[in-house]
């Protein structure tokens, strides 16, 4: 009775949207797609749109075989990034749009748009036209269209990326809420994003996406905690995760000339090159640290990043107030020892701060 | 500087406007001249200067028997010409382009492009080069000197304007939209014309008004392609002038024959604007 795809794959122009995709997605739950620009998410829930049909592969829900069935009959329902509204409707009715369409009875469609306009909030604006909303409210709009319908399975394309900072948080949260209370055990929600705080705040299970090809599937906690490999450290975390070439020797990690006492989960690791990676909030401003030379310096929100250098390596650190610092100043800088993760050369997880690799 | 600017500004826009205004204001005065008045003296100004008569209007209203030019048919010959040939155009030039906006066409090595630049080339070509393939086209369907045959020709001229300008509304019109529809349960026509036709109404009106425009003023095609069962207003219009010049009637079927595109611009700016509005697509 689940989702199911079973290696979909779609290569148009001999590239990879889709790289022999599986998974197994069940009613109630929330599923996350984190990937970067164009590593195939939009594609993914296109595909699952029936708006894409991929060139191999199997797709099936409630089973039944999805391919054959059109977009219009799939009960699905999509919020773009771009805002997307019928622009020749006003608000009540774009949302009760799909409802019209599938010739429910009047009373029914009344309840569910009220409904849906409540959650979103925004009762009172129904005879509004769509060009009179903020962007924020026209996503909301877009929201309430998508829950109104009911459907079984929902599809959120990156819905807060084109919004400004402010209104980005405030509709995360009301998001968050939304999910949690408004989400019926009977549909699916697929939600796609490129930032990994969404991924963490949502807390669903996450697909790590990359040239069309899944990375890593788990829980957010377990893809934060040991991502499989650089690329996922990479994309799990922004600013992506710091990772250094260096050598472990028995009791010392060395790189630039900087050594640095081994965690006692590296005990085990045998002496030779690794990546290390640190997260950029592991990394602190110390007197008694490293000197690193700023490259750049930006301020945003309450915190502040530093591009930091040395030699040929490159570090971001996050530094949580907002502080002023001068291009080319060397500063001292303090990695915190027991936040080290080690990745072999061909780039996969060797040793992880949270241990318990293959659970 | 300011002032300056403003002083140029409305001096321009001033001697625009007469530029524009007088020649219609001319031929008013002259329709409404008789012969004395218009050879004898310059004359501007009806009671003062001249005494008004309708004789150049009536004529355009008499049966050829009692010595007129009866325009009345030929008129309303080129009222329903144009508006059904504009109407089809446009409902057929919208479908083609939104096709061509919407899906990928592949035969040999003919892409969506080339077939867009193969309607608008019907367009580059010089009219007088359609002229004979039209000509020997219509007489072997037997719709020469045919109403018919003058719609069919000006669905082939009109279509490719309808075309273009279409192409590129739809290519405007983000593809998203569409696919909303589809996943909110429209079929792929409902989707057309419960949600990207009503986005599309300044696009279609822009295309109308260039169709009926176009259709409108051809005198070419309808000099040609008619000779007495059936005649268009251009070249009535035209025909009017035989030895003597008749300035009164011509100003006269000038005046009316300009009128129903005026008219069609004051309708149609209003929806326009208002147009611009709702399709307001990010």
């Amino acid at each position: 009775m689940n989702l199911i795809g079973e290696n979909l794959t779609y290569k148009p122009d001999n590239q990879f949207h889709l790289n022999n995709v599986s998974f197994d997605f069940k009613k109630g739950n929330l599923y996350t797609i984190l990937g970067r620009t164009l590593s195939g998410k939009t594609t993914f829930l296109k595909t699952i749109a029936g708006l894409l049909n991929p060139d191999s592969g199997n797709l099936s829900f409630e089973g039944k075989d999805f391919s054959k069935i059109p977009v219009w009959e799939r009960n699905v329902a999509m919020v773009y990034q771009q805002f997307i509204n019928y622009p020749h409707l006003n608000v009540y009715e774009n949302v009760i749009f799909p409802l019209k369409q599938r010739k429910l009875s009047e009373d029914k469609i009344k309840t569910d748009v009220d409904e849906a306009l409540k959650t979103v909030g925004l009762v009172g604006f129904e005879n509004r036209k769509i060009q009179e909303l903020s962007g924020g409210q026209q996503q909301r709009v877009a929201l309430a269209r998508s829950l109104a319908k009911k459907a079984k399975i929902l599809l959120l394309d990156e819905p807060l990326v084109n919004l400004d900072y402010k209104l980005r948080e405030q509709l995360r949260e009301e998001f968050k809420k939304i999910f949690s209370k408004g989400l019926s055990s009977d549909a699916i929600l697929i939600y796609s994003t490129t930032d990994p705080q969404e991924v963490m705040e949502l807390n669903g299970e996450v697909i790590v996406l990359d040239e069309g090809k899944v990375l890593q599937k788990g829980p957010a906690k377990e893809i934060f905690e040991n991502p499989r490999n650089l690329k996922v450290a990479e994309i799990s975390n922004d600013p992506p995760m710091n990772i250094l070439k260096g050598i472990k020797s028995s009791k010392k990690l060395i790189f630039e000339n900087i050594s640095i006492n081994i965690p006692t989960y590296f005990k085990n690791l045998e002496d030779q090159n690794y990546n290390f990676g640190i997260r950029a909030s592991e990394i602190k401003l110390d007197d008694q640290g490293e000197e690193f030379e700023i490259e750049l310096a930006e301020i945003s929100g309450s915190e502040t990043l530093l591009h930091l250098k040395k030699g040929d390596s490159k570090v971001i650190a996050l530094i949580e107030e907002v502080m002023n610092f001068k291009i080319h100043e060397k500063i001292k800088i303090k990695f915190n020892e027991n936040k080290f993760y080690a990745f072999n050369k061909e780039g996969e997880l060797i040793s992880s701060p949270y241990g318990d690799l293959n659970g | 500087m300011e002032k300056l600017y403003k002083f140029l500004k409305y001096t321009f826009i001033i001697l625009w406007t007469v530029f524009i205004v007088a020649p219609f204001l001319w031929a008013v005065s002259t329709s409404f001249k008789d012969f004395q008045s218009v050879n004898s003296k310059v004359t501007y100004i009806p009671w003062l200067d001249f005494e008004p008569t309708l004789e150049g209007w009536r004529v355009l209203v008499k049966s050829p028997a009692r010595g007129g030019v009866d325009i009345v048919e030929p008129y309303f010959n080129s009222i329903f010409v144009t508006c059904t040939a504009s109407l089809i155009s446009i409902i057929l030039g919208t479908l083609a382009a939104y096709a061509l906006s919407r899906f990928t066409f592949k035969a040999g090595f003919v892409r969506n492009n080339d077939i867009t630049f193969f309607f608008i080339s019907q367009r580059i070509m010089p009219p007088i080069v359609l002229s004979i393939p039209f000509f020997i086209f219509l007489s072997t369907i037997g719709l020469l000197d045919s109403l018919l045959g003058l719609v069919v020709v000006y669905i082939v001229l009109l279509m490719p304007i309808a075309v273009w300008i279409m192409v590129d509304f739809f290519n405007r019109v983000p593809k998203e939209l569409d696919e909303t529809a589809l996943i909110d349960g429209c079929n792929p026509y409902q989707a057309f014309y419960k949600v990207v036709l009503p986005n599309s109404i300044p696009g279609l009106i822009v295309a109308g008004m260039f169709c009926i425009i176009f259709g409108w003023i051809d005198f070419f095609f309808a000099f040609i392609l008619t000779f007495t069962e059936v005649q268009l207003l251009p070249v009535k219009v035209v025909a009017l002038n035989s030895s003597i010049t008749p300035w009164w009637s011509l100003s006269a079927s000038a005046l009316i024959s300009v009128a129903p595109l005026i008219i069609v611009a004051f309708v149609v700016e209003r929806y326009l604007s208002k147009g611009n509005l709702s399709g307001a697509l990010k």
